[in-house]
């Protein structure tokens, strides 16, 4: 139960995180969002720590139940967030980051008797690259998302020339169209590897891929909305209004493709 | 603490006031050392830039007089200038420093050069030990002070200008300006200032298109730009980020299909429109557009005016930071001025307290290690508790700006010798309430 442990003192520094995104809103404080950076770097060494002793308890990459992989994916999060950073040195995506990280570990910490895959696949490579693939490209998508919604937010105070309010101090409209598209171009590799891993994984446990599968046909659906995205951005440059309609497509198929799940016959994480 | 300071500044003095006071930098050192010599001068600093000239000094007593240090140094009787000074003491004067440090007496409040100035000639005074105690301690805290105001306030973070304003809305939308181009259109006087700040925040390269040839020649030479004559205008445009109009056409140049057709040429790569003209040279209704931003000069003079309310509301925050921050400081030097008063009271008493043990020794006869003991132990508690009360009010009277009052009557009743009279203060009334007059003295 350590594993558990470490997420829940991780959980307690994303908290800090979650209360600066909520003050955000209203006013700047330099001191809170210096609390909030400091407090989500010793949050992602715990948080860290728990994924580690996770994989050290069952000897596998470990994301073989849905908390420890929710566990991961607010994980590769932050880390995007922190690159994003590191970069640009803005804490600002903080507002949307924040609160789905501290949700996602937030089930995560609080979860049950975690539901374990027993199959023999588990201990495939595959499904191990699957994983981490995909979720390192949900990641992406989450980030590249949240840019897109700070991108319309900025876009809009500019075009009403109110010079003031509560978004007087976005990073510039380049700073975040940046963060947009690098962490797509990032993502959609991962994803796209991702998606061959998994039917490779799917190919050798089951012998074939059923793509009237709800998982296989939301995950295939989201990657096409993922390509859509890439493709409208390279070839028309979109940006702003569209493409962050573009990305909440692509965010909501992702979401239900996760919803999934719990109904797909090849995907799930209780052992068939 | 007798703190004197008078000056000039742009507010109180013309020019040719403050020229006649300033002090070029090379001869600084040596008129803050000669203003540390002065008799009446325990420690001093002088401030000297191009909008003030301010002499600062930690007073040794309280009849001496700033003027007479710059008769002796500037050799004139001050005739023309004397009243144009300013002069300020005690926590007036903490209150002046503090101000100017936060930028909050500067002709643009708020702009950050003033304190790295304040900085240097603490700095060179220092240097040459012109600053030391207490002095020493006001600028450090002066310091602090500023830097809470520019953290806590937003007093220096917005442009007045119409040039800086559309710099700021530039970086809003680019970030950095470096790379970026401006193309002007219409070759006039504001446009070139409005280019010449963007250039100097690193934008590259410079377009310019007017319909008399000639002048876009000679405005393109001025910065290193390119010529472009006006009827290729729609076909050259989409090369800059950044457009600049001010025609005398009484048309819109740009309308929106012209920017739709520019944002498929630039492949939604955003473009900043800044329409100074009047006239206006560009259809509002491009601002509709996704991508392009017009802003138009109504829009910019609103976006200085906002600015400048916002100055205002916050240095108003910045000055109750600054009231605060002084009577802070007043108070912990008024602990410290009462240190001294305390030390003697109990040396007073102490040395009170054995020579009646001495003197009663003899007739106690031999005592007990313990009866020893008894007899210091009992004295002292006696001693204690009568001095307990004492210098508790001591230290709350040190709190407050009549304190100088009771320390004296303490000094009185127990008939305590000044020892340092720097130190120790026995100032008169008068001389630590307001009478340091704000303003010009007649």
């Amino acid at each position: 139960m350590m594993p558990l442990i470490w997420l829940r003192v991780a959980l307690v520094c994303y908290a800090v995180g979650l209360l600066y995104a909520l003050v955000a809103l209203t006013r700047t404080s330099e001191t809170l969002s210096k609390l909030a950076l400091h407090a989500s770097y010793l949050g992602m060494v715990f948080h860290l720590v728990s994924l580690t002793e996770a994989v050290v308890q069952n000897g596998q990459l470990a994301s073989a139940s849905v908390h420890n992989s929710e566990s991961l994916l607010a994980f590769l999060i932050m880390v995007g967030f922190m690159l994003a950073y590191l970069v640009y040195k803005t804490t600002t995506p903080g507002i949307v980051v924040f609160p789905l990280v501290f949700l996602l570990t937030f089930v995560a910490a609080t979860g049950q008797q975690p539901l374990v895959f027993t199959s023999i696949a588990v201990k495939h490579g595959w499904l191990a690259i699957h994983i981490l693939m995909i979720f390192t490209g949900y990641a992406a998508l989450f980030l590249s998302f949240g840019a897109s919604i700070l991108y319309l937010l900025q876009e809009r105070a500019l075009k009403s020339k109110s010079s003031s309010g509560m978004f007087s101090r976005l990073p510039s409209l380049q700073v975040i169209d940046d963060i947009g598209y690098r962490s797509l171009m990032l993502g959609f590799p991962f994803m796209t590897l991702g998606l061959i891993a998994g039917s490779v994984v799917a190919e050798s446990t089951y012998g074939r891929v059923d793509f009237l599968d709800p998982k296989i046909l939301l995950s295939i659906l989201m990657w096409a909305v993922y390509l859509l995205m890439v493709f409208t951005r390279l070839s028309a440059g979109w940006r702003g209004r569209r493409a962050a309609m573009l990305a909440s497509a692509a965010f909501a198929t992702a979401i239900v493709a996760w919803v999934a799940n719990y109904f797909s016959a090849m995907h799930r994480f209780i052992a068939s | 603490m007798r703190f004197q300071l008078i000056g000039v500044n742009h507010k109180t003095a013309p020019v040719e006031v403050r020229e006649r006071l300033a002090i070029p930098e090379s001869r600084l050192p040596e008129a803050c050392k000669r203003l540390a010599e002065h008799p009446a001068v325990a420690e001093g600093m002088i401030v000297s830039t191009c909008n003030r000239v301010e002499f600062i000094a930690n007073m040794k007593n309280g009849t001496g007089d700033l003027r007479e240090f710059l008769r002796e140094y500037f050799q004139t009787d001050l005739s023309g200038i004397e009243n144009h000074l300013y002069e300020f003491r005690e926590h007036d004067a903490v209150r002046h420093v503090f101000r100017v440090a936060a930028s909050l007496d500067s002709m643009v409040v708020g702009e950050p050069q003033i304190l790295g100035q304040v900085k240097e000639a603490y700095a060179t005074a220092r240097a040459v030990g012109a600053v030391r105690a207490q002095l020493d301690q006001l600028f450090t805290r002066a310091f602090a002070v500023a830097k809470r105001v520019r953290t806590e306030t937003a007093v220096g973070s917005s442009s007045v200008s119409i040039a800086s304003v559309a710099v700021e809305l530039a970086q809003k939308i680019f970030g950095n300006l470096s790379g970026k181009s401006v193309y002007l259109v219409g070759a006039g006087k504001m446009s070139e200032l409005a280019a010449r700040h963007l250039l100097a925040h690193g934008a590259a390269s410079l377009f310019v298109a007017n319909r008399t040839y000639d002048r876009a020649i000679r405005l393109a030479q001025k910065f290193d730009g390119q010529a472009i004559e006006f009827h290729r205008l729609y076909d050259t445009c989409d090369r800059a980020d950044i457009v600049i109009t001010s025609t005398g056409s009484p048309n819109f140049i740009f309308r929106r299909e012209h920017g739709e057709k520019l944002m498929a040429l630039r492949k939604n790569r955003p473009m900043f429109f800044i329409d100074i003209a009047v006239p206006r040279d560009v259809d509002p209704e491009m601002n509709k557009i996704d991508g392009l931003f017009v802003y138009d000069i109504d829009d910019l003079q609103q976006a200085v005016s906002s600015h400048v309310a916002d100055r205002k509301k916050e240095a108003e925050k910045a000055e109750a930071i600054v009231n605060y921050e002084v009577e802070k400081f007043q108070a912990r030097l008024q602990t410290l001025d009462v240190v001294p008063t305390i030390v003697s009271l109990q040396d007073h008493l102490e040395t009170i307290r054995q020579a009646e043990i001495d003197r009663v020794r003899g007739r106690l006869g031999s005592m007990t290690t313990d009866q020893e003991l008894a007899v210091e132990a009992l004295t002292r508690g006696i001693v204690n508790k009568i001095m307990h009360t004492p210098i508790s009010t001591l230290k709350t009277a040190a709190r407050d700006p009549e304190s100088t009052t009771v320390i004296e009557l303490v000094r009185r009743l127990f008939n305590l010798h000044q020892e340092d009279g720097e130190r120790v203060a026995v100032a008169s009334k008068a001389d630590r309430g307001p009478s340091a007059n704000k303003g010009v003295k007649d």
